[in-house]
């Protein structure tokens, strides 16, 4: 299996003791402990220390940890990367990303932590948010910034207050952010993550937003509700027509190969190499977003 | 690390413990505790409460902890964020490294 | 047949006399209208009622517990009683809750001396978990306490029930069909089996309305005084509007769970059956189940029990067709049994009796319950605090669970830093033998003695665990808890739906 699913990044307020014990509950691929916007300025200590311990001492099974950190530029950032890196999570989330540097600046602190620490050098990820108009025009940039970064990812909240505009249910306002940063990180490699959906109640808004940027390409999203894991997972779950298509598809390879022949058609029309690789992909995304047991933790 | 004055943190949220720390002229922690769980985790409460804080090097304080159904992460947590408030001191030393 | 056996045949003439026992009315020739208006039935005061009741010391009254904790009547007529002298008496109510507290001061005055419920709340409930009682309270299920009622164990000398509605005679309803009635509280389901059977049967009302209240709850043939009060109750406490959906995330997912349970359970077919509870997670499962009968284009035959409005509102769409009512929870329910024909009030014995000749949860499909402890044999506690103190109802959580074929108990593996799930219960309320299903928001676990239940949960694909594994995961949370610490004196008793003793509570040790 190649990379994990990050169809859903469930957002955990760092100075909430309940909902940091329970993060792990509502199937999310990935959880985020925020250090930043959730926690009132005159708390980030309290919530650091909170996160650390949750982080070094709670099991949370196979679920990918990601910890939102303070923009370097505040001195709490800093910080809380003293701390949190030494509690070792998969990846650390820098916000309001507007340049390459800013993915370069925060690797060295982290790879300085991490031999101060004696962790392996390069283990702790990274993913950076990009949340302003020149953060998008640098996404590329950004993207090829750092080869620890998993991916890339919307901060919309702030963008939109960049551009002097507001949300609206379509997303007219995010196209041109989302198309740049769906194309920055598939050029780089990486994943891209799309923002959140912040009315919990509107369902239907929310599916079809979640619909609109898995066909754009995005890998995942960032939820704020647990309620949003389950139709979002739906989303991402490939749809019996096409399963049935991809399986065919590689059935016909298949076929082709104990042929000995180098060229597989299906009704009638030639597979072309691009089209296996979308089956393979969506065949893999089945597979592994099948209900799975209970895990140990 | 010396207590100069009042710190506390925590909520009264279930699953939260608030810990207050106050100086005290001579050695010695004094630690009053009131929780929900106390008959069934009282003693487990103090007993990291009393760890916590000698391992930040705190020899004497007043300690007032009221819980909510803490973890004991959470009561470490609370412990260290109003020890370091307590003593003014922002030389925060994060000792424990996971292990993977 | 002997024609001699017919009483006085020998003594028949062509006319043998008028019928005049004593206690009949009298012939009256003035119109019915202006006759129940001095109904011989209507006394007073509560005082009055007492009185020719001939209530004495040592005797046993009843209360139902339809006002929930709106309710005045149990504490208006203890407090007219104390002030009458009457001493010594066992108090039988249906159920007790949080404003019940003020029997703490009757009970040290010693004007109740024992106590019969199905629960107990609040300061009360403190108090007498701290021993407060000389002799130790009875709890019993809703079944349990109209099979002890039905076979005398439970003997009511007198029983007090309030209604929202009587007329001069004694028909009594849950509801008012005149006007709008504030204190509205829908099925008299547990009234109505005191009433049934009490020697003496009070109704207390705060609205006479005009012969006949019918269809009624609560027959005149049944009642022997009534007396109109200005309140019978707070409207707030005896209910609200509507029960609400949760928002609360854990809650939903355990619902979802559970509904997936259900549904891959094989229960969920055609025609079923079922009965919910009013919790949170209860009524988040009714309407993911609502969804899936819509999807799999299937009916409820019945729902039973506690009744909601979710419930209702399936009722009216079509999905239930019908409803057997021992007891409303909200407004809408309340309204729905006035309104609605195929909503059927029914009184605690047709519920759950075991002695009668026919209850209702023998014929449950499946129902969903809640739990503060279960164990790892699957042992449901619903009475007793994680620090030992009373603060539950044992309700009818005993009775639907033997009744049912699919039982499932839905609980948080962890409230605050205590496990739900434990290596032993604090009180038995309802065995684990018939427990078959424990849905948690960390998994799943079936009672080994349904393997095929098992079966059918994996290949659904639901997160089916162990009920030991449950154990161990809250444990590694939150550590293992110290047991509490009890003395020897009993302060409680549970008795089982058939009333042996299934637990004892013990009185809690403190420092």
């Amino acid at each position: 299996m190649s990379e994990r699913l990050r169809r859903s990044m469930l957002f955990v307020p760092g100075n909430n003791p309940g909902m940091i014990r329970d993060a792990h509950i509502y199937g999310s691929d990935s959880i985020m402990f925020d250090l930043e916007d959730s926690v009132a300025i005159t708390e980030k200590d309290t919530a650091r220390f909170l996160v650390y311990k949750a982080l070094t001492t709670l099991n949370y099974g196979k679920k990918e940890l990601v910890v939102r950190i303070n923009d370097l530029s505040s001195g709490i950032g800093i910080m809380d990367l003293e701390a949190i890196v030494r509690a070792r999570p998969d990846v650390i989330r820098l916000p309001k990303t507007e340049t390459a540097q800013d993915v370069i600046d925060c690797e060295r602190e982290i790879e300085r932590i991490e031999r101060e620490a004696g962790i392996p050098v390069g283990s702790t990820g990274m993913m950076a948010a990009i949340e302003s108009a020149i953060g998008v025009l640098n996404a590329k940039e950004i993207a090829f910034s750092s080869k620890r970064l998993i991916g890339i990812a919307l901060g919309a909240e702030d963008y939109v207050t960049d551009l002097k505009t507001t949300r609206s249910p379509e997303g007219v306002e995010l196209m041109f952010a989302r198309g740049m940063i769906v194309n920055a990180a598939k050029a780089a490699g990486i994943m891209a993550l799309d923002t959140v959906y912040s009315d919990v109640n509107n369902e239907e808004g929310f599916l079809a937003e979640a619909t609109l940027i898995r066909k754009m390409g995005f890998d995942g999203k960032s939820i704020i509700n647990p309620r949003q894991v389950a139709p979002l997972h739906a989303v991402f779950t490939p749809s019996e027509r096409d399963l049935k298509k991809a399986m065919a598809i590689m059935d016909a390879i298949a076929e082709a190969n104990a042929r000995g022949s180098g060229v597989a058609s299906l009704n009638g029309k030639m597979i072309d190499k691009p089209v296996v690789a979308r089956a393979q992909y969506l065949l893999e995304l089945y597979e592994r977003s099948k209900a799975m047991p209970v895990e140990e933790v | 690390m010396n207590i100069i004055t009042t710190g506390v943190a925590g909520t009264m949220e279930s699953s939260d413990i608030i810990v207050t720390i106050e100086p005290k002229a001579n050695d010695g922690i004094e630690l009053s505790l009131e929780s929900d769980v106390m008959q069934q985790f009282g003693k487990q409460i103090e007993k990291v409460i009393r760890e916590t804080l000698d391992e930040l090097g705190v020899k004497a304080a007043k300690v007032t902890a009221v819980d909510k159904g803490a973890l004991d992460c959470t009561v470490a947590a609370r412990t260290m964020a109003a020890a370091y408030r307590a003593a003014e001191s922002t030389d925060y030393v994060f000792k424990e490294v996971k292990a993977k | 047949m002997d024609v001699k056996k017919i009483p006085h045949i020998n003594e028949v003439s062509a006319f043998h006399g008028e019928y005049d026992p004593k206690d009949c009315e009298p012939k009256s020739t003035v119109r019915f209208d202006e006759r129940q208006k001095n109904s011989r039935k209507v006394l007073p005061s509560i005082e009055e009622a007492i009185k020719r009741s001939g209530l004495k010391d040592g005797m046993t009254i009843s209360f139902h517990h339809h006002f929930r904790n709106g309710d005045y009547v149990v504490n208006m007529v203890i407090d007219e009683i104390a002030k009458m002298g009457i001493k010594n008496l066992t108090l039988a109510a249906s159920s007790l809750t949080d404003c019940h507290w003020p029997l703490i001061e009757h009970i040290k005055n010693g004007v109740i001396t024992h106590i019969e419920t199905s629960g107990l709340r609040g300061k009360l409930a403190e108090e007498i978990s701290r021993g407060l009682m000389d002799f130790p309270i009875i709890f019993r299920s809703h079944g349990g306490r109209a099979a002890a009622i039905e076979t005398g164990e439970l003997h009511i000398d007198v029983a007090f029930l309030g209604a929202p509605s009587c007329d001069p005679y004694g028909n009594a309803n849950g509801y008012n069909r005149d006007d709008e009635n504030s204190s509205c509280c829908g099925s008299l389901g547990y009234a109505k089996l005191d009433a049934q059977h009490a020697d003496k049967c009070i109704i207390i009302t705060d609205h006479l309305v005009n012969f006949p209240n019918a269809p009624f709850g609560i027959a005149e043939s049944r009642v022997d005084w009534v007396v109109v009060v200005d309140n019978i109750g707070d409207p707030k406490g005896i209910m609200s509007g509507a029960t609400r959906y949760t928002k609360n995330p854990k809650e939903l997912l355990i619902a979802k769970t559970a509904a997936e349970v259900i549904e891959a359970s094989g229960y969920f077919e055609d025609n079923f059956s079922m009965q919910m509870g009013s919790g949170g997670a209860s009524l988040a499962t009714a309407r993911f189940l609502r969804d899936k009968m819509i999807a799999k284009d299937i009916k409820c035959r019945f729902a039973l029990g506690g009744i909601t409005g979710q419930i209702v509102q399936m009722h009216e769409e079509g999905l239930v067709k019908k409803i057997l009512d021992v007891q409303s929870f909200d407004l809408i329910a309340a309204n729905s049994l006035k309104n609605n024909r195929f909503h059927q009030q029914i009184d605690a014995s047709y519920y759950a009796s075991y002695v009668n000749k026919g209850a209702a949860v023998n014929q449950l499909d499946f129902v969903i319950l809640s739990a503060l402890e279960i164990d790892v044999d699957f042992n449901v506690n619903v009475m007793t605090g994680s620090d030992g103190v009373i603060r539950g109802a044992v309700g009818g959580h005993p009775d639907t669970a033997a009744g049912a074929s699919l039982t499932v108990v839905t609980a948080p593996l962890l409230r605050g830093r205590i496990p739900t799930v434990c290596e032993r219960v604090n009180t038995i309320c309802t065995p684990g033998s018939t427990i078959d299903v424990l849905v948690t928001d960390q998994g799943v676990a079936v009672n080994p003695n349904r393997p095929e239940l098992k079966e059918k949960l994996i290949a659904a694909g639901l997160p089916v665990t162990t009920i030991e594994k449950l154990k161990e995961r809250a444990e590694k949370v939150v550590g293992k808890p110290e047991p509490i610490q009890y003395t020897d004196r009993i302060v409680g008793v549970l008795m089982y739906r058939n009333n042996t003793v299934i637990d004892v509570i013990r009185q809690i040790k403190e420092d």
